[in-house]
This record gives structure tokens, sequence and C-alpha cells, in this order.
């Protein structure tokens, strides 16, 4: 399916990985160089920023990993079963909207109770908010990418209608909800930094779905499908359908989760724009881990440290912070690059064999083109 | 008498927000229908907003920033299509990078160039060309016809687009090589330059849409001021089933359904406008789902081509 050219080009992930980050760093220093600014000043801004101190790195690096992680893994989850969950935007904003609900309805519950019940109903939420691409793409043939797509937008505007509607603060001013109580808030790990409970959790994630594909049949089919949806319906030894449902109800459960964490550990309330676009981020988070759940973590504290340190970069070296943004895209082009570069490498001459799976129309080998038969 | 007002206010809003939603669109159109799916819209609509901004500042003319606007546009677009085109990566994964980027570049250069305090540039704007007649019909003829050059583009790129695919050989081929490249290439047509071609397009139309956004609807630019336009764009050609005029449509409807908000404000109703801000995302999901009329994909759309073994 379409997930097969991906893993193909991916190679060997730490060599692709780090040849992907070494040409980001030069073509982000030649790009800072011709704006007329100083490459080496802004590095080294950047890593005080993120890495220079505890503070920095626990408060700042750390949590900002958090989100990142956790829908990275949304993604990775996904990607690695070949579904293309663009919308962990909107699975995020609905976990988010559904953990905010679940803390102030039920904030006279003790911490012991409430803040696994917060964190249940934030996966809940994200689980919701991707049933519809998942009935869309496993029952009608309809694929997920622009669905997911729709459905980042509808949660977008679900937590603007929450926090100006039935959700909003008491007095109604601000588009903002109350903050959940303490008792449903995640506890701080290191007294005087940010750094919550959120982190372990999202490490213990990751390290449960590494253990899920290396060592259970469930894992290992799921990359099956992965590899070729149409070689697993043909081999037969297998529900395809059960295996992408899963997947689905996996990612959306991910995704969600970051919303809640985020809120339950961060910010305390919903508000728009809670998410700085990290479902997308997400994409580049995963890519650059080779959709590999412990590679996600790597992945997650270094972009994490990207974003962390902008704001020190944009005070003490003048870069602008937006810029960040664009050093991210360029992992992602770099890492394409690589595949390009290796493939070509390896490749011998085209073929005619279909890599098959329209995003819109299909999702199996029934929209093939009768030329390939 | 303030309805009417209200109404015909509404209906002018409606038109300038889904102008863009519409142009951005008629071009993804043009790129779908060769089998690419450009998901880097967003950042050729964001570049198309900045590149016409910094282009009016230049020359003081607005017509001149429309064109920087363009250029910015299809210069994304023709990144995206080294890419995804000529380099065969994954269209989605090479889009979402393009979006990314084409965000975070502009914001990076707004900043460098006019600095961090959000001070607002107020730029050199597109004025409205009234249609002499019909202008003055009562309530729709100033919300039609009384509005920036940009809006009439995209009625007349509407028909012209629809002209080209479905009438002229280039429209054919094009179709040709999103339905069924192998085919196309057999017979003899350029599979890789066709689709390069039709990104092109989309990129130019997504700068133009930019243009809108920046000289026809605020005046000045904002980091991110695109906010998600590209993505509803797709949705928009969805919804328009692949066919620029009922496109140009749906790209009008997503427009009230944005231009609601405010009417509803004016009439002192307090309705949850978010809820008609969703309706048109609701109904093309929808329309995938085959419940309001079979939207169909080409066939070989997000495909590359040649196929990698």
């Amino acid at each position: 399916m379409r997930a097969r050219p991906f893993i193909a080009i991916m190679g060997n992930p730490w060599v692709s990985g780090a040849t992907a980050l070494a040409l980001t760093g030069l073509v982000a220093a030649a790009s800072l160089w011709l704006g007329g600014f100083d490459p080496l000043a802004a590095f080294a801004s950047l890593v005080r920023g993120s890495l220079g101190s505890p503070g920095a790195f626990l408060s700042i690096t750390l949590v900002r990993a958090v989100p990142l992680i956790l829908t990275g893994l949304a993604v990775g989850v996904a990607f690695r079963a070949g579904v293309w969950n663009i919308g962990a935007e909107g699975q995020l904003y609905a976990g988010a909207v559904a953990a905010v609900w679940a803390g102030l309805h039920f904030g006279t519950l003790p911490a012991a109770l409430l803040v696994p019940l917060v964190l249940c109903a934030s996966a809940l939420g994200g689980v919701i908010w991707i049933l519809v691409p998942a009935f869309l793409r496993i029952r009608m043939g309809v694929g997920e990418v622009i669905t997911t797509i729709l459905m980042n937008f509808l949660g977008i505007h679900l937590a603007a209608w929450m926090v100006r509607g039935p959700l909003q603060e008491p007095r109604g001013i601000f588009p903002q909800t109350e903050s959940i109580p303490l008792s449903a808030q995640l506890p701080v790990l290191f007294p005087g930094t940010r750094l919550h409970l959120g982190f372990p959790l999202a490490m213990g994630l990751a390290v449960l779905a590494w253990g899920f594909y290396r060592w259970t049949v469930a894992g290992f089919r799921a990359s099956a499908v992965g590899a070729s949806e149409e070689v697993a319906r043909v081999a037969g030894a297998m529900d395809v359908n059960r295996v992408l449902t899963g997947t689905f109800l996996a990612s959306g459960a991910l995704a969600g989760l970051a919303g809640g964490v985020e809120v339950a550990g961060v910010t305390f309330a919903l508000y728009e724009g809670l998410s700085p676009g990290w479902g997308y981020t997400a994409i580049a988070v995963a890519l650059l881990a080779g959709l590999h759940p412990l590679g996600i973590v790597g992945a997650g504290v270094l972009f994490g440290a990207l974003e962390g340190g902008a704001g020190a970069m944009q005070r003490n070296a003048g870069i602008p912070s937006a810029w960040v943004s664009a050093v991210e895209a360029m992992v992602i082009l770099s890492l394409l690059a690589v595949g390009v570069a290796s493939r070509s490498r390896t490749a011998g001459p085209p073929t005619t064999a279909n890599e098959s799976g329209g995003i819109v129309a299909g999702t199996g080998g029934s929209d093939e083109d009768p030329g390939h038969a | 008498m303030p309805e009417i007002l209200a109404l015909t206010a509404f209906l002018e809003a409606s038109v300038r927000l889904g102008t863009p939603l519409a142009l951005a669109a008629l071009g993804e159109t043009v790129t779908e229908r060769s089998g690419v799916i450009n998901i880097g819209l967003e950042g050729s609509i964001i570049a198309g907003a900045l590149g016409s901004a910094l282009g009016a500042i230049a020359t003081g003319s607005p017509l001149a920033g429309l064109l920087a606007g363009v250029v910015s546009g299809t210069a994304v677009a023709a990144c995206f299509a080294l890419f995804a085109v000529v380099l065969r990566t994954d269209q989605i994964i090479t889009g979402t990078a393009v979006t990314l980027g084409g965000l975070g570049f502009t914001g990076a250069v707004y900043q460098a160039r006019f600095g961090t305090t959000g001070t607002a540039l107020s730029l050199p704007t597109l004025d409205a060309v009234s249609f002499p007649g019909v202008a003055r019909i009562p309530v729709v003829g100033s919300a039609f016809f009384s509005q920036p050059i940009t809006v009439y583009l995209a009625y007349l790129l509407a028909p012209a687009l629809w002209y080209v695919l479905f009438r002229t050989p280039w429209g054919l081929s094009l179709r040709a090589v999103g339905e069924n490249p192998d085919a196309a290439d057999a017979a003899g047509v350029s599979v890789v330059r066709t689709r390069l071609h039709a990104t092109l397009v989309g990129g130019a139309l997504a700068g133009l849409a930019g243009a809108h956004l920046t000289l026809a609807h605020t005046g000045t630019f904002s980091e991110g001021m695109s906010a998600g336009r590209g993505f509803i764009a797709i949705a928009v050609v969805v919804l328009g089933r692949w066919n620029p005029l009922w496109v140009l449509v749906a790209g009008l409807l997503f427009g009230t359904a944005s231009a609601l908000q405010f009417f509803l404000q004016t009439l002192g109703l307090d309705l949850p406008y978010q809820l008609f801000l969703a309706l048109p995302y609701a109904l093309t999901l929808a329309a995938l789902a085959g419940w309001v009329g079979r939207a169909r994909a080409p066939a070989a759309l997000a495909r590359s081509w040649p196929p990698q073994q």
C-alpha cells in the first residue's frame, strides 16, 4: 500500500536520520547566513535556551516534547499500518475538550481517581474524533487523508465553540474554560520545575508500543498490513479490517491523550490555539524516527528543544522564532531527499508494479488501473 | 431596512471570504485532475500573501503586488513539484513539509523585515470595481459586482478552466494522466511534464488567493494569516467534485458559512456560529461518503509515476 515505498526509502533509519539532520543543519545555516544572521550565534543560543541548564531542559524542552511524543506516536502507529492519519491535530483538540469536561464535571473526586479519569476521557475524545474517518475508510473505501484533515477543522471549531459556549468560564468574559481543580492536574515530577507526570507516561507508552511491534503477533500483523495491505489480504492469515480498526482507534487515543496531558499538565484550562500545530509537527517527528516508537521519544525531545529554544534564539540572537518551523520542514525534505538518493543507488529499471491505494477513491486493489492486471 | 443592509453586507462578505478559497481550489482542481494532490497549497497561499505585500510595498502598485503574489505561490509549488513530481517522493508527506516550511519561512522573513512588535502593515489595496448596471441590482448587485478584481478573476477562471479541462486536447491529456498515467504515457503524453505544469498552475492560483487576502481583504500581512485555507481549499475541491464550475460554487458556500458569524452578530442572534462554520466540512464528509452524490477522485490521485517498485 502507500506505506510501502515509504518504508523502503527509509533504509537504515539511523543512517538516513543522521544524514538528513546533517543536511538540515547545512541548509539551515546557509539560509541564516543568506538572511544576514550569524548561524553559530543562533545555534549557540538555541542550545543554551533548550539544554543550557537543568531548568531549561526539564521545564522547557521536555515539557514541550510531551505532546510531540504522544502525537508522534499517534502518527507513527498509524503510518506503520498504512493508515494516513493527518488528523492528530483535531483528535488532540477533541481530547483536550473531553479532559477539561471530565476534570470540571467530576471535580470533587479524589486525585487518585480523577487524574486517570481525565486521561481516559481525553483518549476517548480522540477515539471519537477518528471514528468517522475510520468508518469511511474501512466500510466505504474512502481514503483517510482528506477526511482526517476535515476532522481537524471540526475539532478546532468544537474547541472554539466550547470555550465560548458550554464550557466557558463562569464570568463569561474570556474565551476559555475554568481551570480544572488541583485534583485533576498531573503532579510535577521535580519541585521547582514544570516537568509533569505526562513525560514518563509518554515514555511508557512508547516502550509499550515498541514491545507491541517487537514481540506480539498483533504488532507483526499491523506492520504486515502497512507493508502491503493487498498481500496481507491475499495471504488470508489475518483479518485486515480488524487490524485497521485497531490502528485507527489506537492512533486516535494517543493523539487525544496528547490533548488531555497538555491540559492536565501544563495549561489546566482550554482555550483556542492550545496547539501550535503539534498534530502536523508530529508527522515530522514520526518520520525522523523512521516510525520507531523509541526513536519517536528521541525525535520528540529534539523537536521539543528546537521549539523550546526558539524563544531564547529570538531574544539573544535576533533570529525570528517562526524560522524553527522552516527548519522542521527542512528535516522532512532532507529525509525525503536522502531517501531518493539511496533509492537511485539501489533501484533497477522502473517496473509497472503499481503502488496502488488512491487516497480518496479507495484503499484496496479494487481501483487498480486495468493495465496492471 | 437595516436587515436589508445587513443582508447585503453578509453576501458581500460571503463573496470576499469565499474568493480566496475558490481561487486556491480552482488551481488545486487542475493539479488533482493530473493525479497530484498538493497539501502544500497552504504554503503557496501564505507565500502569495507575503510576496504580494512585499511587491506592493516595493512598487506602490497593488497590481504589481498581485503579480508578485502569483510568482511567489508558483515558486513554492515548484519546490513541491521538484520533490513530489520529479523526484517522486510521497505527495502527502512532501505537501505537509511544504506547508510547514511556507508558514515558517514567511513568518521568519516577515519578522526579520518588519520586526516582532506586530505593528500592522498598511498596504496599497485593490479597490472595488463596480460594474455599471448590474452592480445597482438591489441586495445582490453590489455583493457580486462591486468587488476587487480578484473576485472577477475567480468568476472568469471557473468557466475558463472548465473549458480547458473538458474541451481542449491539453485538458484531455491532463485528465488522462490523472486517471491512467500508463495509458497516457503509452499515448505519448509526458506524464511528468503534464503534472509539473498542473502543479505550477495550482501554485499560481494559490498565490493569487494569498494576494487577495492581503491586497483585497485585509490590507495587511500577518503571520499565518492563511489560517488553514490551503486545507479548506482541498475540501472545496472534493465538495465541487473536481469540476471547476462546482468548485467555484463550493468555495462561495464555504465563504458564506464563515460570513454567517458576522451576519448573526449584526442581527443580534446569539446562535453558536461555530456550528455553521462546521457545516461545510460535514457536508464535504457526506459528499465523500456518497450521501449527497458520489464524489469520485481521479483514479491516480496521489500516486507517483513512474511507480516505485
